[in-house]
C-alpha cells in the first residue's frame, strides 16, 4: 500500500471544486432523490435542472425513448419556478458540502435575467445558463445556435449575475469553436458542453414518433466520442475553463474529457443506469490518479494536444 | 428504497409471450402491493431499467414474483434469466395501493392486460377483495386470482367468461363495490374512471410511462393532474415517484 493521495481540486473562475465531478443539469433534479443513494457532499458539484421565473409545465408524453447506447430525451424542462426552487430546493443542497450550480432556463433574455436576478440574494455558488435545450421552442437552442446571441445573452447575463457563470454550449452548430468563442466575448467565466444533439426515432409498430415531441435530445455513451471531440475544439479556442459531458458513465471516460482539455466533468444520463455513477466516477477518477502515480488532476487537463 | 444484486430464484413461461420471474430481495418486507421494482440489463447498451410491477410478495422467504410481457430486447434479456443468475435491482419504488384504509371493504381490483399481476399482492392483503380482469384471449394468472377470491373475467373473442371488456363483465354481474382498484391500458382506466364516477365510489388507477431515474428525479414519467401537482406545481405528477397509483379524480385522463 503506497500512502499516495492525489490531488483532485479543480478550480473554475475562482470557486474551488474538491474533485472534477459535477452532475449533469436535467438528469439530478436538485439532489433530493439522489441524496436518498449517497453523500452528495462526495461530489465537486451538484448541477441542478434548469429553473425558470415560473413554473414550466415541460411537454407532452412519451417524454424519452431508449436508442442505442442512448436515449432520447424532450422533457420540456418542467420545472416549479425559481420561487419554490429557493425556498425548497436551496436549502436542501445547503446541507451538503458541495458547490451548487443553478441551471438557469427561460424563454426571452428577460425571463433568464429574472432567474439570475433572484439567485443573487442567495448562496448559490455559480449558474449555469442553458441556451443549448434542443427541446424548448423559444429561448433554449434558439440562443445557443447564433454566436450574436450567445454573445449578447451571455453579456447581458454577466451585468445582473453576482456568481461566476457557465454558458452552456449547444453541439448543434456547425462549429463549436465559434460558439465557445462568443461566450468568452460575451463574459462568460466558463462553458460547459455539449447538451444534448438532437435526434428522432419512429416507432414503426405504432407508425409515429416515439416522442410526443417529434425531436429529443440524444444524450448517453452513444454521443461520447462527439463530445470529446467538441470539448477537445473548444478548450483550443478560448482560455475559460471548459467543463464537459457527454455519455461519462465511468472514472475512464471523465478522463478522456479531462486530457482532452475538460477542467471539470459532469455524469448526466448514467444515473439513469447507476444512482451512484457520479460517485463512481469520482472515484474511478482518483483511481485513474493512483494507478498512474499522477500527483494532480490538474496535470492531466488537455495533456492530449 | 434498495439498489442491489437480485438472485434468480425461478423463472417459467406462464402464457404466450408472459413470463413469471421470482428473484431473492433483502427488501421484501418493505413492499406495498401495487409498487415496482426497476430490472438493469446486463448489456450496457440499454441504458434503461425496466418498470416492472410486483406481482406477489413471500416475506418469509424473502422473494417477489414478477410478472411480465415480453416486449423489447430488455425483456427478452430478463426471459433468459434462470436459477444461479443474478440480476441489479432497484425497489421496492412508487407509492403503491391503499390496501391499509380498505382491509375489511368489499374492493373490486380490475385489471385489463399486463395490468393485472400487480392485483394479486394487493388482494392478498385485502379481506374481501374480488377480480374483474380481461384478457384478449388466453388467460394466465387465473388459478392464483381464484385461490383467493371471486374472478369475474372477460375475454375480446369469448373464449372465456363475458365478451367484450372489464367493463361488460362488470355489468353483467351486477358488481357494485364499495372501491375498485385498477391497472391496465389507458381506455380502460378511462372508462372505469366514468362507472366510478357514477358507482360514487372511489377509485384507485396504477398509471404507466416510459421511465427513465425511477425515483421522480427527471421528470420523464408525468401524468397530466387536476389539482397542482406536489413537485412542480404544474399539474403533472411523477409517476414513479408520486404514483403509480393515483385516486382516479387526481388523474386528467383525456
Amino acid at each position: 500500500m503506497s500512502a499516495f493521495t492525489p490531488k483532485t481540486e479543480v478550480k473554475i473562475a475562482g470557486v474551488t471544486l474538491k474533485n472534477p465531478v459535477m452532475t449533469a443539469s436535467g438528469t439530478f433534479g436538485s439532489g433530493m432523490e439522489y441524496g436518498e443513494f449517497f453523500d452528495l457532499s462526495k461530489l465537486g458539484a451538484v448541477v441542478t435542472k434548469g429553473v425558470a421565473d415560473k413554473p414550466w409545465p415541460g411537454n407532452p408524453t412519451p417524454r424519452i425513448a431508449e436508442t442505442p447506447s442512448g436515449m432520447l430525451n424532450a422533457i420540456g424542462l418542467q420545472n416549479p419556478g425559481i420561487d419554490v426552487f429557493i425556498s425548497r430546493d436551496l436549502p436542501y443542497l445547503a446541507q451538503y458540502d458541495t458547490k451548487v450550480i443553478v441551471n438557469v432556463c427561460g424563454h426571452s433574455e428577460e425571463e433568464y435575467l429574472n432567474v439570475v436576478r433572484r439567485l443573487a440574494e442567495t448562496d448559490a455558488d455559480m449558474l449555469e445558463i442553458n441556451i443549448s435545450c434542443p427541446n424548448v421552442k423559444e429561448g433554449g437552442i434558439a440562443f445557443g445556435t447564433d454566436p450574436k446571441a450567445v454573445e449578447r445573452i451571455t453579456r447581458a447575463v454577466k451585468r445582473e449575475a453576482r456568481q461566476p457563470v457557465i454558458m452552456k454550449l449547444s453541439p448543434n452548430v456547425t462549429d463549436i469553436r465559434v460558439m465557445a468563442r462568443a461566450a468568452e466575448a460575451g463574459g462568460a467565466d466558463a462553458v460547459s458542453l455539449i447538451n444534448t444533439l438532437t435526434g428522432m426515432k419512429i416507432d414503426i409498430e405504432r407508425r409515429t414518433f416515439a416522442i410526443a415531441n417529434r425531436t429529443g435530445g440524444l444524450s448517453g455513451p452513444a454521443i461520447r466520442p462527439v463530445a470529446v471531440r467538441m470539448v477537445y475544439e473548444a478548450s483550443h479556442a478560448v482560455s475559460i475553463p471548459v467543463i464537459g459531458m457527454g455519455g461519462i458513465m465511468s472514472g475512464e471516460d471523465a478522463v478522456e474529457f479531462l486530457m482532452a482539455g475538460a477542467r471539470a466533468v459532469s455524469v448526466g444520463t448514467a444515473h439513469f443506469q447507476d444512482p451512484l455513477a457520479s460517485l463512481r466516477v469520482a472515484e474511478g477518477i482518483r483511481a485513474f490518479l493512483e494507478r498512474k502515480q499522477i500527483e494532480d488532476v490538474n496535470d492531466i487537463v488537455g495533456i492530449v494536444s | 428504497m434498495r439498489h442491489e444484486t437480485a438472485a434468480v430464484v425461478f423463472q417459467e413461461t406462464i402464457a404466450e409471450n408472459i413470463k413469471s420471474l421470482v428473484l431473492r430481495v433483502s427488501f421484501a418486507d418493505e413492499i406495498v402491493p401495487g409498487q415496482f421494482i426497476s430490472l438493469y440489463s446486463a448489456d450496457k447498451s440499454r441504458l434503461l431499467p425496466r418498470p416492472i410491477s410486483i406481482c406477489q410478495v413471500n416475506r418469509e422467504a424473502g422473494t417477489i414474483r414478477l410478472v411480465y410481457r415480453l416486449a423489447g430486447a430488455g425483456t427478452r434479456e430478463f426471459a433468459l434469466l434462470s436459477p444461479g443468475d443474478t440480476v441489479k435491482v432497484l425497489g421496492p419504488l412508487g407509492n403503491g395501493f391503499p390496501v391499509k384504509d380498505f382491509t375489511d371493504k368489499n374492493v373490486l381490483l380490475i385489471g385489463g392486460g399486463i395490468g393485472i399481476p400487480p392485483l394479486l399482492q394487493t388482494a392478498a392483503e385485502l379481506h374481501k377483495a374480488s377480480f374483474a380482469v380481461g384478457y384478449r384471449s388466453e388467460t394466465y394468472l387465473y388459478e392464483d386470482m381464484q385461490a383467493i377470491g371471486d374472478v369475474y373475467v372477460s375475454t375480446e373473442d369469448g373464449s372465456l367468461g363475458t365478451k367484450g371488456n372489464v367493463l361488460d363483465a362488470i355489468r353483467e354481474n351486477g358488481l357494485h363495490p364499495d372501491a375498485a382498484f385498477a391497472c391496465g391500458p389507458k381506455p380502460m382506466l378511462r372508462a372505469l374512471s366514468a362507472w366510478a364516477e357514477n358507482e360514487n365510489i372511489p377509485l384507485y388507477i396504477s398509471m404507466e410511462e416510459h421511465m427513465a431515474c425511477g425515483i421522480g428525479a427527471c421528470l420523464a414519467c408525468v401524468c397530466k393532474t387536476t389539482e397542482e401537482d406536489g413537485h412542480s406545481h404544474v399539474k403533472n405528477a411523477r409517476i414513479c415517484k408520486d404514483g403509480p397509483v393515483f385516486l382516479s379524480k387526481e388523474v386528467d385522463l383525456t
